[in-house]
This record gives structure tokens, sequence and C-alpha cells, in this order.
């Protein structure tokens, strides 16, 4: 049987970093493969390149046996393309119906068919076991929805190759099994499949076949017969990696941030967090566990200036704030790592080492008075690039041009550095390779042992029994439950976050 | 919020058309014929927002609608005076139109230079040009004559207001009606808005982002074309040094005002219409006695008004002004 992709001596050179290098690669019908590797390994710059995105300085890529155009995207979808791209091609102000069926609109005449459209979407989202709301605009959805559209989109017309650029980095784990089944029925029925993911279990799931990418280059291919999660992470990273945390004592403190009777609406403006208590101490990590749009985002947002509160109070440090903008939550001493780091925690257009001090730009020592100081700037950059690992060959390119996993490096590099009383993490770990996930989760440790008082939200309920010492489980816009996390029972919140127990 | 401005702009629909009423049971026929002589005024007004909707819905920023509107007029003018025939000065016009835009595309798709840059390189263009090669004393064969529409034009009020003008008029509500059509209901406009907005979203989904961008560029400037035409071939029928006196900026702000809906910047450009058209008949019935100068500011003034009321409130397409790059992000 030919093959149904055919790479061949792919590379692509971009300035100060070969993303690619001399690659050659395979995909069947019907065949799973997981394309695993470090942030910045060149795993997107290949695919994209499948997709007509990205032009190869040198190689070539054959599509059912007929070489691509570069460019030609409209033609390599036609062939039975599709591709979830790591980065949402979604359009913020367009509604879900209109994301999905840009580029091959039904037609009534020379008019969309906006019915017809919507009901191809509802059945699309029924066989698929995603939901969707034809009529809801992006930008008002959480991103795990807007993650559904984008897969959605790809599914839509029947494609014969798959491409997936870690759809799964925003999913619930329910969501996550609903799509790895998806995946392997498409499989099944002949679809050949190419995955990229930084979830081993996933990888461990789903896959026939793992391509390790490191530094642009293919360094081995393997299966999940033949090794585990650990020998997995080895191949990519290049040494042994500590899959486990090793959580000391936490010496906990007087009480930091205290939140009472908190309500917030969402941006429907419905009441989405109805009245939350709890109070974060001084040297401990608090785990906010919850199935994803149970209030975790407003509620987050809420506390950090970023959403108006309906009701409650966030007392910092024994005083009182009012409804603060996100300035002032930083001002009394919130720092904050966003879930939608594209949004909420870059400026892409700017430099990377603006970015790394985009929370302190008007403070000594990177700015004096009115005027910034380049030199310290430049040489906070490098320090950071160095101790978080962010790959790329300049400080002073745009965050734009960084992989998706080194950008989120980036924000957790800032919002870490600055040593507040309390750091709020949102997915701190979202779409990093497993080498700096280890490293992130050592630096959220040590921020704990040097007093500040850490909130992390996560919607992988490992992260949050690994890290915290006291789990918040959220469901239905409230905290159902604070148990400590010694001894706390695995399945016992799974039942808690589904809203079964009480 | 969507509910809201729509909300927003039926109150003052209501209210003009209450205003309307009571002036017309006041004084049918003065009424009527500052209506008229409003769409006149609002027409070319109009038209030049169309241009920047086009251009900014797609991407790219134009502030040379006013370099376009000049020489356009200016080559409908001699066009129609050498070949004796006022429709081959409109369609001459017109391709010039299309050329000033696809020379905005050359610079700010192709060779994405900034695009305030290329803009302002058409006016100086447009204002170099026709500088140049003014000379004084020519006079048109003929103009676009006010052609009623059978039926229509026995219309009550309506008929004297939007069923007795010449040809160009009736083209203008024509493309203005369709572009609204098109922008919101074809498969053509959701990939152009998609453009304008994400230009990335739509390169992924298989939609050319420069095709795109040139086409509707220069769909941008065939309608400056008609623009420049109805100017100087129907509405004033000579032609002299700065002719289009700013019409293409004052487009910029009512585009932003109708917020770059199609409906909505012609209902804008009918509000500075109808002000114009009010003040000069108040004017010569001398109820008030404003110097004529003072209107003649009138739509300068009113454009920094509605910048500063509009300001802040609304959302240009997100993706406006800056060149794709393919495979960023
Ligand atoms: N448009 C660009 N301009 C310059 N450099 C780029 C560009 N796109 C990617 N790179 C660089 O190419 C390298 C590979 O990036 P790529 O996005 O393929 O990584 P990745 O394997 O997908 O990583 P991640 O897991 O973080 O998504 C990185 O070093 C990145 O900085
Ligand atoms: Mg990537």
């Amino acid at each position: 049987m030919s093959a149904l992709l055919e790479i061949t001596g792919v590379s692509k050179q971009y300035p100060g970093v070969l993303a690619n290098d001399n690659i050659s690669l395979t995909v069947s019908a019907g065949e799973v493969v997981a394309l695993l590797g470090e942030n910045g390994a060149g795993k997107s710059t290949l695919l994209k390149a499948v997709f007509g995105l990205v032009k190869p300085d040198s190689g070539e890529i054959k599509i059912g046996g007929e070489p691509i155009v570069f460019g030609d995207t409209a033609g390599i979808i036609s062939r039975g393309v599709g591709m979830v791209h790591q980065h949402f091609q979604l359009v913020p102000v367009m509604t879900v119906a209109e994301n999905i069926i840009l580029g091959d609109e039904p037609k009534r005449g020379l008019f969309i068919n906006m019915k017809a459209a919507r009901a191809e979407i509802i059945a699309l989202s029924k066989r698929y076991g995603l939901e969707v709301d034809p009529d809801a605009v992006i930008e008002d959805l959480p991103v795990g929805m807007q993650q559904r559209v984008e897969i959605l989109k790809a599914l839509r017309k029947d494609v014969k190759l798959l491409i997936l650029d870690e759809p799964t980095a925003v999913l619930t784990p329910q969501e996550i099994d609903e799509l790895l089944s998806v995946v392997r029925n498409l499989a099944k029925s002949g679809v050949g499949i190419v995955l990229i993911t930084h979830k081993l279990h996933e990888v461990m799931a789903v896959a026939d076949r793992v391509v390790v990418l490191r530094g642009g280059k293919l360094i081995g291919t393997t299966s999940p017969k033949e090794t585990n999660e650990a020998g997995l992470a080895q191949m990519m990273v290049g040494r042994s990696v500590v899959l486990q945390v090793n959580r000391t004592e936490a010496k906990r403190g007087g009480v930091v941030l205290e939140v009472k009777g908190l309500q917030v609406r969402d941006d429907r403006k419905i009441l989405s967090v109805k009245g939350v208590d709890f109070s974060l101490h001084k040297g401990e990590i608090l785990g906010i566990a919850g199935v994803e749009g149970n209030g975790q985002r407003e509620f987050v947002e809420a506390i950090c200036g970023m959403r108006h509160r309906e009701a409650g109070e966030v007392i910092i440090n024994g005083v009182a704030t009012k409804d603060l903008d996100p300035h002032g939550a930083h001002e009394a001493g919130i720092s904050h790592v966003p879930e939608d780091r594209e949004k909420h925690g870059l400026v892409s257009s700017y430099s990377i080492a603006d970015n790394l001090i985009l929370n302190q730009f008007d403070q000594e020592p990177f700015a004096k008075g009115w005027i910034r100081n380049l030199g310290e700037i430049s040489k906070n950059a490098l320090g950071m690039v160095e101790k978080f690992d962010i790959r790329t060959p300049s400080a002073s390119n745009t965050a734009s041009s960084l992989s998706g996993g080194n950008k989120q490096k980036v924000v957790v590099a800032r919002e870490l550095s600055e040593e507040l009383p309390v750091l709020i993490a949102a997915q701190p770990t979202r779409g990093v390779d497993v080498g700096s996930i280890e490293f992130i989760h050592n630096q959220l440790l040590s921020a704990r042992d040097k007093g500040a008082a850490v909130l992390l939200v996560s919607a992988e309920l490992d992260e949050i029994l690994s890290l915290s010492d006291r789990i918040a489980v959220m469901s239905g816009g409230k905290i159902v439950a604070i148990v400590d996390s010694k001894g706390a029972d695995r399945n016992y919140i799974g039942r808690l976050m589904a809203g079964l127990d009480k | 919020m969507i509910t809201l401005i729509k909300r927003r702009g039926s109150y003052y629909f209501l209210a003009v058309t209450l205003a309307t009423l009571y002036l017309y049971s006041q004084s049918a026929n003065i009424t009527t014929s500052v209506f008229s002589i409003a769409v006149t005024f609002a027409m070319p007004l109009a038209l030049a927002a169309m241009v920047g909707i086009m251009c900014e819905r797609t991407g790219i920023v134009n502030i040379g609608i006013e370099g376009t509107l000049l020489l356009s007029s200016f080559v409908a003018f001699y066009v129609a005076i050498a070949a004796k025939s006022i429709v081959i000065g409109f369609l001459v016009a017109m391709a010039t139109g299309v050329a000033m835009s696809l020379l905005l595309a050359l610079m700010s798709v192709t060779w994405k230079m900034d695009q305030i840059i290329a803009g302002t390189i058409l006016n100086i263009l447009a204002t170099g040009l026709t500088s140049f090669f003014y000379i004084q004393g020519n006079m048109l064969p003929n103009m676009f004559r006010q052609k009623p529409i059978p039926g229509l034009s026995n219309l009550p009020f309506f008929g004297d207001v939007l069923f007795k003008h010449g040809l160009l008029m009736y083209i203008g509500f024509v493309v203005i009606i369709t572009l609204y059509y098109g922008l919101f209901h074809t498969p053509w406009g959701l990939r152009t808005r998609a453009v304008g907005e994400h230009p990335s979203s739509a390169d992924t989904a298989g939609v050319s982002v420069s095709r795109m961008r040139y086409v509707n560029v220069a769909i941008a400037g065939a309608i400056g074309g008609l623009c420049g035409s109805y100017l100087v071939l129907e509405l004033v029928g000579s032609w002299n040094r700065g002719f289009t006196a700013g019409k293409g900026f004052t487009a910029l702000a009512l585009m932003i005002f109708g917020r770059w809906n199609p409906m909505g910047a012609l209902a804008a450009a009918m509000f500075f219409g109808l002000a114009q058209a009010g003040a000069n008949q108040l004017m010569i019935n001398g109820t008030v006695n404003i110097p004529p100068q003072f209107v003649g500011i009138l739509p300068y003034v009113m454009t920094i008004i509605v910048l500063a009321i509009s300001a802040g409130k609304v959302r240009p397409p997100a993706a406006e002004g800056q060149p794709y790059e393919k495979g960023q992000s």
C-alpha cells in the first residue's frame, strides 16, 4: 500500500534556528503516528509545511503520492487533509458556524445558507460527540470549547489524513477520552493520523508508532509496545526525567488572601461563581480542581482584576480590596499566570525581553523615571532565557516567533520572577514539554517554600494532586469541598468534580 | 452589545422620521427639496466611505481615498471632454480608480509597506498629477442628467428624494446595497471579513489572503472611480484644483461612525448631507443669519464631532494595517 503522507528530507531554517533538519517520515492509511519532542523541537513547523503554510528550504512532501505546492492550502484540504492547529485558527468576532464553514460555505443562490450550515454543524457535533452551539461567538467561549470548534472544523470534510497539533492541551480529561476514541475510530476506518502531544499517556493509549524530534532532527522511532512513559520522556529530552514531584511538607503561615462570598458573572452575564469562600495561607499551594467551565476561570479573573465582582470580598494581607483592575491587583500583591497565554499573557509583537518585564516595565531597575533601562531589560532577559530554558536564538526576537511551549515559559518566567506574596497560576504547564513541566513544578514549589501563597488552577488532576497541599474542588460555581491532599482519594475528588458527591 | 447598538440606531431613525414628518407638515415643498439635495450631498460621501469599508474589512487601511477621488474625477472630466462622451469618461475614471488601488495593494500586500505611507503616496501622486496637468477653461459635452424612474418617482416625498436623479446616483445606491448584502450574507463577504479580522484563520481554511486583499482593494478602487465620476459628471459639471475638498477623509470618519457597515456609513453620510442641505436652506431663507463660511466648514466640524463621539466605542477589523506573514502563529 502506498503511503498517505511522505515527507522526504525536509529542512527549514529560521533566522538563527534550524527548525527542521532533513526530516523524513511516512504515514500510512489507518495508522496513528505520535510526534513527540521538546518545545521548539520543530513539530509544528514540520506539520505546517505539510499543510502548505510553511515553505521548506529543501525536501519534498507528497500526499497520496502527489507532491504538494506551498501556499495551496485549499488544494491540500481538497485532497483530504484536515489540521487542528496549535494556535486556534478561529476568527474571534465570528460565530462557531461561520468559523466552521469558512472556505467552503453551503450556499443558496448567491447567499450563504446559514440554516444548512447550522444543521450540518449540529449533525457533525453529534456524530463526534463534541457539542457546540453554532451561534455562539468565538471570543465569548472558553478555550476548551474553542478547541472543540477547531477539531470539528478539521473533521468537517471526510479527511484521509488528520493532523492534530496539541489538540488535548486545553481539554478536560473526559473530553480527551472522547477525542482519543474518535481518533481510534477514524484510524480504524482508514484515516491516517499524526498527533502531537506532550501528554505521554495519550501517546501510550493511541499511537501505533512514535516519532521523536529533538533540535529539528528526527532522532528515533519507537512504539508504545516497546517502551513506557519514562522511556519516551528520556528519548525526548535526552536525559531521564522525574515524572513524580518531590514535595516536602509545607510550612504554612498566616492567611494572605481571603475570599468571602465571591460572586461573578461570565461573559454571557450568567452568574457562574455563586458565592465562593476560602483562605489562602503563606507558604502553601492550594489547588483548585474542577471540570473546566465550573466557574474557575471567572473566579480567577475576578481576583486578578480582569472581571467585575458581582458581590463578595477579596482581602489581601488583611486589607479589603475594592473591585480592582489588573494593575490594582498587581499592586496589591498578586501575580498571575493567565490560562490564555495568547490573549492575556503576551504581546506577540513585542520582543521576548519586553514580554519578560511587562509586569515591571515602569519599575526599577527596568526604568528610571520615564526612561527605560534597555541594558537591565536585556540582562534580565538573558537570565530568564537561560534559567527557564526558553528556546530562542535571541531575546530580541518577537514573542510571535516562539514555539507554543516556549511562549508559556515566558509567561511563567515573568510571573514567578517578581516574587509577590500571592501567585495565581492558571494552567501553568499547558503545552509545555515534560522536561519543562518538571522544571515549572519545582519553581512553583520553591516559590511556596520562599513564602508565597500559591493558588493553582489546573485541568490536570494529576498536577493538582502532586503539587497541592490542600485541594479545593469546584463544581457548579461553588467550592464543594476543601480536602487535605495528604491521603486525598483520587476517585473521591473525581466524584466531587462531577458533582456527584456532597 | 449589538442589540444595544441596534436599539440606539432605531432611536435615531425614529427621531429623524418624526422630525421629518413635522417639517413635512409645515412645508412639504421645502422639506422635499432639502432632502433631495441632501441625498446628492450624501452620495459621494457614502461612496467614498464604501471605498474605505471595502479596504478595511479586508485588512488594508486606505487613507488614499482622497487621492483616488481627486485623480478619478480629474480623469473623468478630461477624458469625457476629449472623447466627447461622459460614458467613456466614467469608465476610464473607474479604471483609474482600480489602477490607484492596485498600486496600494502592491505597496501594502506585496511589498508589505506601511499602509499609512502607501495611502499618503496615493494622495501626493494624485495632487501632483492633477495640478500639473490642470488646464482651465474646458467644458463637458454634457452631464448625467436627471432621469426620473417611471412610477416610483411619482411617490409622494420619496419619489422626489430618491427617484429623480441621474444614472450614477442610482448605480451608487445599487452598489451600496449590494455591498451590504455581499459583505454579510455571501461566502465572499465571510471570507473578506475573516481576512480582515484574523488572516491566518482564512489562510488555514484555504482562502488566499493576498488574493482576497488584491481583489477587494481593486473593487474599492472602482467604487472610488464611480464616486469621482458622480461628483464631476453628475453633481458639479466642472473641475478645479482640490476639487474633492477632503471628502476622502470625511469618508473615513463616516466609515468609523457607521461601524464599517455599508448601511451604517450610508446613514451617517445622509446625516451629513441633511445637515448641509438644511444649513443651506436656512441661509437662503434668511431664517438665521449665518455667514456662508460657517456653512462651508460644517462638514469638517461635523467630522470632528462624529469622530469624538465614536472614538473608543467602535472596534475596527482586528488585522487592519498589518501585513500578513504566512506560517506565523
Ligand atoms: N515564524 C518563525 N520565525 C522565526 N522562528 C520560528 C518561527 N516559527 C518557529 N520558529 C522557531 O522554530 C523552532 C521550532 O518551532 P516549532 O513551533 O516547530 O516548535 P514545536 O516543536 O511545535 O514546539 P512546541 O511544543 O512548543 O509547540 C523554534 O525554535 C521556534 O522558535
Ligand atoms: Mg508546536
